[in-house]
């Protein structure tokens, strides 16, 4: 038997590329360093705290460094300008991948991360507008979130803004019918100014999604409600790069970005493990996901 | 050394659900935080993994009750009883044998923070008619307070801890459904207090006796129906009266005895409880102090309100 698989892989590459323009490499080196100390922080933070959620907010990771550092472009001078692009962490419990980010752009001190869910402290456990302002949306009861964000289409196409709404949900989440409520109306209102990501990193508390209240076909499910819909590796920046330059603005359409992740990424032993959903590591373990995160 | 109130109620459940088949339980992904994983090893067969949907896990429970079963769902009480309105018609309107297990009730649970905090489920589930509400104390007051839920007909709500609770009462402790326990007596004041707080209370109560305040402790475990005798013979007999709870100070143990207390004995109260503000992360023990929920804060809100 001739093996053609070479041809595909050729043809996958130049299909891949071509007319999309590649991202930039000192660009896409800079958001990796960025995740890199994200989750160094994420992992000081928890051991810290001595509580927490490490394998959500690790999955997250570059999502994030992508969204803020390439489409929100958040300072903090710009953080409450009445244009500025609004971001939604739904699974509020991944929030402190919000806070190392955040001290990484210069909006938090190194030294205030590690007063997480201390007394007194703005960086409640989960996020908290009030206490910390930079925080659009209170959250922390999963699957609420999105409806908030919708509303907040809403709001900037009734002020004819054009600012736009990014949200972050987990497979757990499409779980509450809230969500499901919330996706047949993004479609309904032409919220073409709402982006969902979605974080399938496949794992929620007490076990594997699938096993504990299957969501699939989540693919078939959104994209029967009416959402421009795409699908990518969460942890790929090219491919988080290139659903930008595909996705269209003036539709009508609310865009949905299913993001194959995987729970504890970077971290070998927290990689796909449902024991480390909410378990802050201990001394030990901190010690040794920090040397891994160091030598990456 | 006590035990959180969700382990107790974890332990009785597997007991009670070998004697009667009818038990069943439903979770949305928090076995192992409100203590049912072991019912569910046990028990797979009745066992029901719902997922992160609260409002459909309850409105499961309700079709598994009116089809004859016992149903418990239990979830955080900040989420279970946040689907209010699906409680309140498709369990309590329908009179529905189901019951609802709220654990990581109050400021108690720590780090967290409020999102996850159950600060008003006692108020939210008194309202509804028909509905029992229970706070148990301890381990062997939890395991028969469950016990007792089984052979209730209709609702029945359960708060449970997320921390550890010390024991107050002894060994061959007898739960009296809807008559609340004199711990301690005394003829300065009278305190009523219920879950977690009611150690703490205790505590702040035998040391008051250095400082020549003699004060009576009681724990109200039901809070509807509350103990109307005990509580009019309490006001009759004390001029002070004292309620403690980790919980909102609206509609939970101080609204059931104030609501009693003013329309039949008339007296001074005085509610110890979260001032109507929300939950925020810390430890459990720096929360309490903060919040004058410690052995020390009691004993300050005592002193004052017998100054006053
Ligand atoms: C309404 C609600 N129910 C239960 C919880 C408790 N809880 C916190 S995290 C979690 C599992 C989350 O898993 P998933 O949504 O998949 O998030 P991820 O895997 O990204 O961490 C649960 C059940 C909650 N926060 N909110």
């Amino acid at each position: 038997m001739l093996d053609f698989s070479f041809l595909k892989l050729i043809l996958f590459t130049y299909t891949f590329n071509f007319g999309v323009p590649l991202m930039d490499k000192t660009i896409k080196e800079s958001i990796k360093e960025l995740a890199k100390k994200m989750r160094i922080k994420i992992i000081k933070m928890l051991y810290t705290a001595g509580s927490g959620h490490p394998g959500g907010s690790l999955s997250c990771v570059e999502i994030l460094a992508y969204l803020f550092s390439q489409k929100i472009k958040r300072t903090r001078e710009n953080a409450f300008d009445e244009d500025r692009h609004r971001f939604v962490l739904s699974k509020g419990h991944g929030v402190p991948a919000v806070y190392a980010l955040f001290s990484e752009i210069g909006i938090l001190k190194e030294e205030e991360l590690y007063q997480l869910r201390k007394v007194g402290s703005p960086l409640q456990g989960h996020p908290d507008r009030v206490k910390f302002p930079y925080i659009e949306v209170s959250t922390g009861s999963l699957g609420q979130g999105l409806s908030v964000a919708i509303g907040m289409a809403m709001g900037a196409k009734l002020k004819n803004a054009d600012y736009t709404i990014y949200c972050l949900c987990s497979d757990g989440e499409l779980q509450q019918g809230q969500m499901w409520e919330a996706l047949m109306a993004g479609p309904k209102f032409n919220l073409d100014n709402l982006i969902v990501f979605l974080d399938y990193n496949k794992i929620q508390l007490d076990g594997w999604v699938d096993r504990i209240m299957p969501v699939e076909p989540v693919k078939d499910k959104i994209a029967s409600f009416n959402w421009e819909l795409y699908e990518i590796d969460g942890h790929d920046l090219e491919q988080i790069d290139k659903v930008f330059s595909k996705m269209k603005r003036n539709n009508g359409k609310p865009k949905f970005i299913i993001c194959h992740t995987i729970k504890g990424k970077g971290i070998s032993f927290m990689e796909n493990d449902v024991e480390w959903h909410g378990v802050a590591p201990k001394k030990e373990d901190a010690q040794k996901a920090l040397e891994e995160l160091e030598e990456s | 050394m006590g035990k959180p109130t969700r382990a107790s109620f974890g332990e009785a459940l597997v007991e009670l659900g070998e004697k009667n088949k009818k038990i069943v339980a439903l979770d949305a992904d928090l076995s192992r935080s409100v203590k049912t994983a072991a019912f569910a090893e046990k028990f797979p067969e009745r066992f029901f993994e719902i997922g992160i949907a609260e409002s459909n896990m309850v409105g499961v429970a309700a079709g598994l009750a009116l089809s004859g079963f016992i149903p418990f769902c239990a979830s955080f009480a900040a989420f279970v009883a946040g689907r209010f309105e699906t409680i309140r018609m498709s369990v309590a309107y329908c009179q529905a044998n189901v019951k609802i297990v709220g654990t990581h009730c109050g400021l108690g649970i720590g780090e967290d923070g409020n999102s996850q905090m159950g600060l008003e489920d006692l108020s939210i589930m008194r309202s509804l008619p028909g509905m029992v509400v229970i706070q148990p104390v301890d381990h062997v007051e939890t395991k028969q307070a469950v016990a007792f839920a089984v052979q209730h007909q209709g609702p029945v709500y359960l708060r449970l801890t997320r921390q550890d609770v010390e024991d107050v009462n002894p060994r061959d402790y007898s739960f009296q459904f809807g008559k609340g326990v004199v711990l301690k007596k005394g003829k300065d004041i009278v305190l009523f207090a219920t879950g977690a707080l009611v150690y703490h209370t205790l505590e702040a109560a035998l040391s008051l006796e250095k400082e020549g305040i003699n004060a009576e402790v009681i724990n109200i475990h039901t809070l509807k129906p509350i103990d109307n005798d005990l509580v009019i013979q309490k006001a009759k007999e004390f001029k002070r009266i004292m309620t403690l709870e980790d919980h909102n100070i609206i509609g939970g143990l101080g609204s059931a005895v104030a609501e009693v207390l003013s329309e039949n004995e008339p007296v001074k109260i005085k509610r110890i409880g979260v001032m109507d503000v929300f939950g925020e992360s810390g430890s459990p023990d720096e929360l309490y102090q903060k919040y004058g929920f410690d052995k020390e804060g009691i004993m300050k809100s005592i002193k004052a309100f017998m100054k006053s």
